[in-house]
């Protein structure tokens, strides 16, 4: 997105107004960056400002200090309007040591001419390897053309604090306050709130330090920036999607949710742990993946449908019990928070690698529905929908999340809450005589299930192939009626869906295809091409099966069809790579053999979201192909 | 037409069951499979205790026991192998209202499911549970099993398998949080149904080892405790099981050994030569993980929204 600036003179400061701005602040792990982040982000959604923010999260808990892969922080975009994604390359860093930031210089996230607030301390540092290294740093930073500004944090946090490495996130937001002119009494506020639950000897502590940090700002900072807000006008909430998943979980009225812990997955069930719990909520941390899966499953058996939370490792210990829900019909809910695979890969890092595995994953036919929530708000409502879905169909629904959802904040409309969200009280009454466990309609494969405790419903569920009775089928007419009926309710449910809506030009030369967290970004590169004439258009599949109905028809209105997705997928230029060779992306794979139509794919695994502006280079290079 | 609350009590006090009422289907065991004197002690109680079909569950695993929920008219829940007591913890957590079994065997607890077993004694969760143990996969066609004697000839062990056999009844005692422990054999019926039966009382999570034959793959390994009574060992005692005077005719080596006392059940327990049964340890004060765990706190949807709001509250900005 192009920067507008309009620079006005406000005594001899100049402030130039933005139209957005991206900012870092980043540290040793430990140090608070991740929270000056936060509150940034939250008081600029007070401001009315659009903003999404993204973790920087190292690998391990206690990477060593000032080492170049152990940065951790957040990183907030803010914007006039309402914000889709974590857009480009950061405009403004905060940095606690030099090395944290070569580390994202090096992963080259830093926009040229980028202005840098480095901490200065180590200048005159004991070590005389420490002075070496920074001052080496500091040459390199100035000679590649950023703009770096030495502030001397420790030092000034010194004369309010006798730890300074705990006060210093704050001076630093005050910093960040002054330069992007935000309501300090806001900003005090956020921090009354971020540390309410502390004392509030610690909290003036830390509102002295914000302030502190405002003052020498003021004094010895020569640029401030205003990104004017457009308040939406509507009460809003800013949270991360994990979050957003599991208030989801609290309004779809579910009454367990079982889990064992996985990255990036579980701090969704930490959030549980706490506020589902206060209204009779159960969150079960059982011994493994496995069980956790089974623990839901035998809940959800013999009451409301329960939900388990995991990413994909843990998603694939779960497969075995997946299709048992499935073969016995039993509602459930598995959330899957996708992370960089295979293996243990990437625990902390965005991929959407999991696609075919949950579509075609566990053994034998095992239909499932799978839907992919695009935005956090997404993420709120997928649960209740997913819950819904599950109960009606009685079968497994799979929300696939990501990464990149889960640690990202982004304002949206605060939820009314409504009762038709939550889950009926389960049937207890007697079965109608001569009823039978799986009755199966002829046309939607749908069966009323029966829940223990209901007279007269006595009947074994089995994972073995079975008949209407639920017994053990021995006849080979019977398989084929069990599977039909279950594959059949995937078609009940797709009559149901509705077309995905097209973002840009309703036909044209370039059609891209999304799912999951990868709109926001897709949409912006859409409209800048739109903005300069381009004839292309997006979809976001929120459901990837059923898949929504109108696709193809969507898809023949383009020369070219696109997927882009941050799964593999070989690129053609590739020496060995021809069209018997090629692996296509997990979305093109299904377009492909489900319309017939010449979808090609762009994907990246770099871990890290796909930005606009990348998209922007691809889409270009596929109108010109 | 309306009854009043105390005229349904007592209907429900005079509705007698009969065994039929919790038959369904003809097992398809071996004949002389030891399961078929389980499946009869567990029907009797369900008979004597009047339990409520309905309000039934009998939850397995995988392999020949885990059929048993298909022949008990109840309702039930046949599995995937090993995962039997994760799916009955749902259940119970889900509804504390209803009266769970598990069916497993020593395949299915002590091999695949085993993560499983030592986690559900530790949870404590309020259920009965029977483990089938004959010492041998018995569906997938004799191979060797956890419990295996060693030097068991079996399709993947042909010249004798090679580990000692795993002790359930050791391994069991040695997790924190054990409340019920019980080992039966199924050629002594009035223990076994004795056992069964106190195992369904206990509140907790009652673990009962059956040893049964399997007369299809290991025809002849129980035969010297079969022809040598003395090999049994009945433990009794005031707080535990009594045994009757014809049963003692027969048994004569009994112990009495009480229930509350861990360290000499270890040691009863760790005997292999002779076979303890009864019950090994008894402790009615573990909490049971379902009680710790449901607060209580009323899912009115008008308390649900309450807190939800709050939570929204939080996070506005």
């Amino acid at each position: 997105m192009t920067t507008k600036k309009v620079t006005k003179k406000a005594g001899k400061k100049t402030c130039t107004t933005l139209k957005e701005h991206i900012v870092e602040i980043i540290s040793d792990s430990g140090e608070g960056a991740q929270r000056c982040g936060q509150s940034l982000g939250s008081i600029a959604a007070r401001m009315g400002n659009g903003i999404w923010t993204t973790e920087i999260i190292p690998a391990e808990i206690r990477p060593p200090a000032r080492s170049v892969a152990g940065a951790s922080g957040n990183r907030i975009r803010i914007g006039s309007s309402y914000i889709t994604n974590g857009g480009d390359e950061t405009d403004l860093v905060v940095a606690f040591n030099e090395q944290v930031l070569l580390g994202r210089v090096n992963a080259r996230e830093l926009k040229p001419g980028c202005i840098i607030l480095l901490e200065n301390m180590w200048r005159s540092h004991n070590d005389q390897n420490i002075v070496k290294s920074y001052t080496e740093a500091y040459e390199r930073l100035i000679k590649a053309g950023y703009k770096v500004v030495e502030i001397p944090m420790e030092e000034e946090c010194l004369k309010l604090t006798s730890n300074a490495k705990r006060g210093k996130n704050m001076f630093a937001l005050g910093i960040l306050c002054y330069i992007y002119s935000f309501d300090l009494q806001m900003a005090r506020d956020q921090i009354a709130l971020t540390f309410g639950k502390k004392e509030k000897s610690v909290i003036d502590a830390n509102v002295e330090l914000l302030e502190a940090g405002h003052q020498w700002a003021e004094a010895n900072i020569d640029f401030r920036f205003s990104i004017p807000a457009t308040p939406s006008g509507k009460q809003q909430i800013s949270i991360n999607g994990n979050t957003s998943l599991a208030l989801g979980v609290m309004a779809s009225g579910m009454d367990i949710c079982a889990m064992y812990p996985i990255t990036p997955a579980t701090s969704a069930s930490h959030y549980l742990s706490e506020a589902f719990e206060k209204v009779g909520g159960i969150v079960h941390q059982a011994e493994d993946e496995i069980a956790a899966c089974a623990f839901a499953i035998g809940a959800s058996y013999a009451g409301k449908c329960t939900v388990t939370i995991t990413s994909g490792p843990g998603y694939s210990l779960k497969q075995e019990a997946i299709g048992l829900a499935v073969m016995a019909e039993i509602p459930l809910v598995v959330v899957n928070v996708q992370r960089g695979g295979p293996s243990t890969g990437q625990p902390t890092k965005v991929e959407q690698g999991d696609l075919l595995t949950t579509i075609y994953g566990s053994h034998g036919d095992a239909p499932k529905v799978v839907m992919a929530p695009a935005t956090i708000e997404d993420c709120f409502y997928s649960v209740i929908t997913a819950r819904r879905i599950a109960e009606t169909f009685n079968t497994v629904v799979v929300i696939l999340s990501d990464a990149s959802l889960s640690s990202s904040q982004q304002p949206f409309d605060r939820p009314q809450f409504s009762e038709s969200w939550m889950a009926p009280p389960i049937d207890q009454s007697p079965v109608p005589a001569g009823a039978k466990p799986y009755d199966w309609d002829p046309v939607t494969g749908i069966a009323r299930r029966f829940i223990p405790g209901q007279p007269g419903g006595m009947h074994t569920v089995t994972g073995l192939a079975h008949d209407r009775d639920s017994h053990v089928a021995y006849d080979p007419d019977i398989n084929q009626e069990g599977l039909r009926a279950r594959s059949l309710k995937l078609a009940a449910l797709q009559k149901t869906l509705l077309p995905p809506e097209v973002f840009g030009a309703p036909m044209g030369d370039l059609l891209v295809i999304g799912w999951g967290s990868t709109k926001g970004a897709i949409e912006e590169a859409v409209e800048g091409l739109r903005a300069e004439g381009k004839k292309v258009a997006s979809i976001n599949l929120r459901f990837l099966q059923p898949m929504q109905p109108g696709i193809k028809e969507i898809m023949q209105r383009y020369k070219k069809v696109l997927t882009i997705e941050t799964n593999w997928s070989d690129n053609p230029n590739d020496e060995l790579i021809n069209e018997d060779s090629r692996r296509y992306s997990s979305l093109a794979t299904l377009l492909r053999s489900r319309y017939l139509v010449d979808v090609d794919c762009w994907t990246e695994v770099r871990g890290q979201p796909v930005k606009p502006r990348t998209i922007r280079q691809v889409l270009l290079a596929k109108l010109e192909k | 037409m309306k009854l009043s609350a105390t005229k349904q009590l007592l209907d429900l006090y005079k509705e007698q069951s009969a065994l039929e009422d919790y038959q369904s289907g003809v097992p398809r065991w071996c004949t002389g499979c030891g399961d078929n004197a389980i499946l009869t002690a567990v029907q009797r109680l369900c008979r004597d205790e009047g339990l409520r079909p309905e309000k039934t569950v009998f939850v397995s695993g995988i392999g020949c026991s885990s059929r048993f929920p298909h022949y008990m008219k109840t309702y039930g829940f046949h599995g995937i192998h090993g995962r039997a007591f994760p799916v009955a913890e749902g259940v119970k957590m889900s509804r504390p209202d209803l009266t769970v079994f598990v069916n497993t065997g020593d395949g299915d607890c002590c091999s695949i499911g085993a993560a499983h077993w030592i986690h559900a004694l530790r949870y404590n969760m309020n259920m009965t549970v029977f483990l089938h143990d004959n010492q041998i996969y018995g569906l997938t066609k004799k191979q060797a099993s956890p419990t295996s004697p060693i030097g068991t000839r079996s399709n993947t062990t042909p010249r004798g398998s090679y580990l000692d056999a795993l002790n359930p009844l050791t391994v069991s005692l040695g997790v924190s949080n054990v409340s019920f422990i019980a080992q039966a054999v199924d050629w002594i019926p009035e223990t076994l149904y004795e056992i069964v039966k106190a195992a369904y009382h206990h509140k907790g999570f009652s673990f009962v080892r059956i040893i049964q034959r399997c007369p299809e793959w290991l025809p002849k390994s129980l035969d010297p405790w079969l022809q040598d009574p003395e090999r049994v060992q009945l433990l009794h005692h005031a707080n535990g099981l009594q045994i009757s005077q014809g049963l003692s005719r027969v048994y004569k080596n009994q112990v009495e050994h009480d229930p509350l006392d861990i360290h000499r059940a270890r040691e009863i327990a760790s005997n292999t030569d002779i076979i303890p049964v009864g019950i090994l340890y008894q402790n009615r004060e573990v909490a049971c993980y379902e009680d710790t765990r449901h607060s209580g706190a009323l899912r009115t949807v008008e308390a649900i929204k309450k807190n939800f709001n709050a939570e929204l509250d939080k996070y506005s900005v």
